[in-house]
């Protein structure tokens, strides 16, 4: 029963990474209407800018948490604006290979300067050791990311959909032109709502690099879990993202214990098995 | 069609066939397929590096000069059998390739063994582990270099029971090889007096081994055994450390570690690590020449793994046994019967042999991780702890299941 409890926390852990992906992907798809492919390249950006930060210039990993989502949130703003824009109005397929394009580019850069293997980037001082909750052994870094997470995730949701600037983003996705009658910018709008999105996926970077390796196909090997809890969480839907990316790791981390073999194919069975169901996701609206 | 032009069609094929056959007693052209993980877990232990190590042997073999041509290309099996066999068969068909090397994954390795054989290509893999290729699996065209799952278990783990690690946990990567080696390391531990307490087996490229290390923490094994290799290696021992594993009194055993796994851990987490390689950059004057001369090609500046070391060590054999039959007969079972027949000697595994089985046997190396303190340079990192001698380390020829041996 002990081993029971530990599981369910550790997969709250890897909920956490989930959660924040999926949301940035959510707001991006909600926002935008674009599939975002590139979230994974994206999020191995953000663990690599903590790495050069702390390594080329001995910013350290509390600056990085804040620094790393700009950095790389601006990057995407200039994809956005040099590439994405042009696609406003298409069918969502356009959106989804221009970014699956750009992933492959980004990772492929990245793995042909620094290898697959990875760098090794240490947990904080302030963060190391653990505690014995008694049926565990909690790395003190894994409750930070735990709570951190749901901080950022809460936070979002209420930018999106309690504050008047969430008010007129999502009326810019539903009618822009309306929008833009009453003299706001739609275009730079959207742009910092990508920006936003991206600077999410840097995040989750920051936060996983101390965990895992920063390595190039950090993002690869999980972008398609991600895909898939915003699949099954109702696509675009923000608290879906937020809560199914939980409960999926949840459910990812019984699967270890219960079944190990299966738990990389868990999350696809159960996409499935929703969609059956409720073709819209779990908290998804019927278009 | 009149008789006359049948008549001189059939001269014509016959004088070419005729033409052939002289051309393959001389023939000096041989073309090297390099096919190896490129992009994924593995490209880093092998890869790009590997096919350098090709490229170097035949540079250090001279046999250019003697008006040889051998060319060398590469391929990216990501890690699917499928994928590994592809181009194998492509490589044969089209590109008339001549000889494969390096293949690390257990299951495309043992897949791709099936194709050369097939294709009577000659197969020298060094970057696989299973001891199957040269045992239940073995191929009179395969030689397999550089290590393997029994010499592992019967070196880091050997070691580790004697020790007094006689309880163990088994962290298993979900295909061929974690499956030998765990099944080989069981071997060493229940004739050695140990018990396995259990294990799990997790899928090939994990990014969080947290759920396995409670598991494993909660065995209460005295050894957890890391039956899995490069990228889910090194995630493993990161998290463990995380996790208080070694600090609560367990010891993980790394069955196999490779250089560039050390590199991405860091000497901080990695150090104090038991495990076996059977080269090493820094061994004597010869192996840090050769790594001097390679890492200044690498990105990175990175010296050969053992993995790399075993694909220029065997494709130097190769082409002696090329020279000493005076020309490539294009004839992978006659090719590696001739590699057999001689000694094997280089500068980075010393005098060694292959065995009827295709088994290259040459000493291993019991290596520990130095402390970050110790380390002089950014790839020092071993210690050498002990010596195991070839005919210690690898499967003796008694207890070895080939086929080939009951001729």
């Amino acid at each position: 029963m002990q081993a029971l409890y530990a599981q369910l926390l550790v997969g709250l852990i890897n909920g956490s990474f989930y959660a924040l992906l999926s949301l940035g992907l959510a707001v991006i798809f909600g926002m935008l209407n674009i599939i975002n492919f590139a979230h994974g390249a994206l999020y191995m950006m953000g663990a690599f800018v903590a790495y050069f930060l702390l390594n080329l210039g001995g910013i350290n990993y509390w600056w990085a948490l804040l620094l790393a989502p700009i950095i790389v949130g601006i990057f995407g703003m200039i994809l956005e604006r040099t590439m994405l824009q042009w696609l406003t109005g298409l069918d969502h397929l356009y959106g989804l290979l221009l970014t699956f394009g750009i992933a492959l580019i980004v990772q492929g850069l990245f793995q042909n300067y620094f290898g697959s293997s990875g760098l090794p980037y240490a947990i904080p001082d302030q963060l190391k050791g653990g505690m014995n909750l008694g049926f565990m052994f909690l790395p003190v870094y894994r409750g930070w990311v735990v709570v951190f997470s749901l901080v950022v995730c809460l936070a979002t949701w209420f930018l999106i959909e309690k504050t008047q600037l969430g008010a007129y983003l999502r009326a810019a996705t539903e009618n822009p032109t309306l929008v833009r009658a009453f003299g706001i910018n739609v275009p730079r709008m959207i742009t910092l709502t990508y920006g936003l999105g991206v600077g999410l996926a840097a995040l989750a970077g920051v936060l996983s690099a101390p965990i895992n390796q920063v390595r190039p196909l950090m993002g690869a090997d999980l972008i398609i879990v991600v895909f898939a809890v915003v699949v099954i969480g109702g696509m675009g839907s923000i608290m879906g993202s937020i809560i199914t990316g939980f409960a999926l790791g949840v459910i990812e981390g019984l699967t270890k214990y219960f079944y190990p073999e299966a738990s990389n194919t868990v999350v696809f069975v159960l996409m499935v098995l929703v969609l059956l169901v409720k073709p819209t996701g779990l908290t998804g609206r019927a278009a | 069609m009149n008789t006359k032009s049948i008549a001189s069609l059939l001269l014509t094929t016959a004088l070419s066939f005729a033409a052939a056959g002289v051309a393959s007693a001389q023939d000096k052209t041989v073309k090297i397929g390099a096919l190896s993980d490129q992009s994924g877990l593995y490209a880093d232990l092998g890869g790009p590096g590997s096919t350098l190590a090709a490229r170097m042997a035949v540079e250090d073999s001279g046999l250019a000069a003697k008006g040889w041509k051998i060319d060398i290309i590469s391929g990216d099996h990501q890690n699917k059998p499928d994928i590994g066999t592809t181009i194998a068969r492509q490589w044969f068909d089209v590109d008339k390739v001549d000889v494969i090397v390096d293949v690390p994954n257990s299951g495309v390795a043992l897949a791709v063994n099936n194709v050369v054989k097939e294709k009577n290509g000659v197969y020298i893999n060094s970057g696989a582990a299973t001891s199957d290729l040269t045992n239940a699996q073995c191929s009179p065209n395969t030689v397999h270099w550089t290590y393997d799952t029994y010499m592992l278990a019967h070196t880091t783990g050997q070691a580790l029971v004697k020790a007094g690690g006689d309880t163990w946990f088994f962290l298993t990567a979900d295909y061929a090889f974690g499956a030998a080696l765990e099944r080989d390391t069981t071997a060493v531990i229940t004739a050695n007096g140990g018990k396995v307490a259990g294990g799990v087996k997790h899928p090939l490229n994990t990014p969080d081994f947290s759920s396995f290390l409670l598991q494993a923490q909660a065995s209460k094994a005295k050894i957890i055994g890391l039956a899995n290799a490069g990228g889910d290696t090194t995630n493993t021992i990161k998290q463990a450390a995380e996790f208080g594993i070694v600090k609560g009194g367990q010891k993980l055993a790394a069955l196999l570690l490779f250089l560039t796994d050390v590199k991405a851990i860091g000497l901080e987490t990695a150090q104090g690590l038991n495990f076996t390689e059977t080269f090493y950059w820094d061994m004597n004057d010869q192996t840090r020449a050769f790594s001097k001369r390679f890492a200044e090609k690498m990105k990175n500046n990175a010296p050969p793994t053992m993995v790399q070391a075993g694909v220029y060590a065997g494709v130097r054999h190769y082409l002696k046994a090329l020279e000493a039959l005076g020309g490539n007969p294009h004839d992978g079972v006659k090719i590696v019967e001739k590699m057999k027949s001689m000694p094997t000697e280089d500068d980075l595994f010393g005098k060694g042999e292959i065995q009827p089985n295709g088994r290259t046997i040459h000493s291993a190396y019991l290596f520990e991780v130095k402390k970050p303190s110790e380390s002089k340079g950014p790839w020092d990192f071993y210690k050498l702890v002990g010596t195991v001698p070839g005919d210690q380390a690898f499967t003796p020829l008694s207890e070895s299941k080939c086929a080939l041996l009951k001729k």
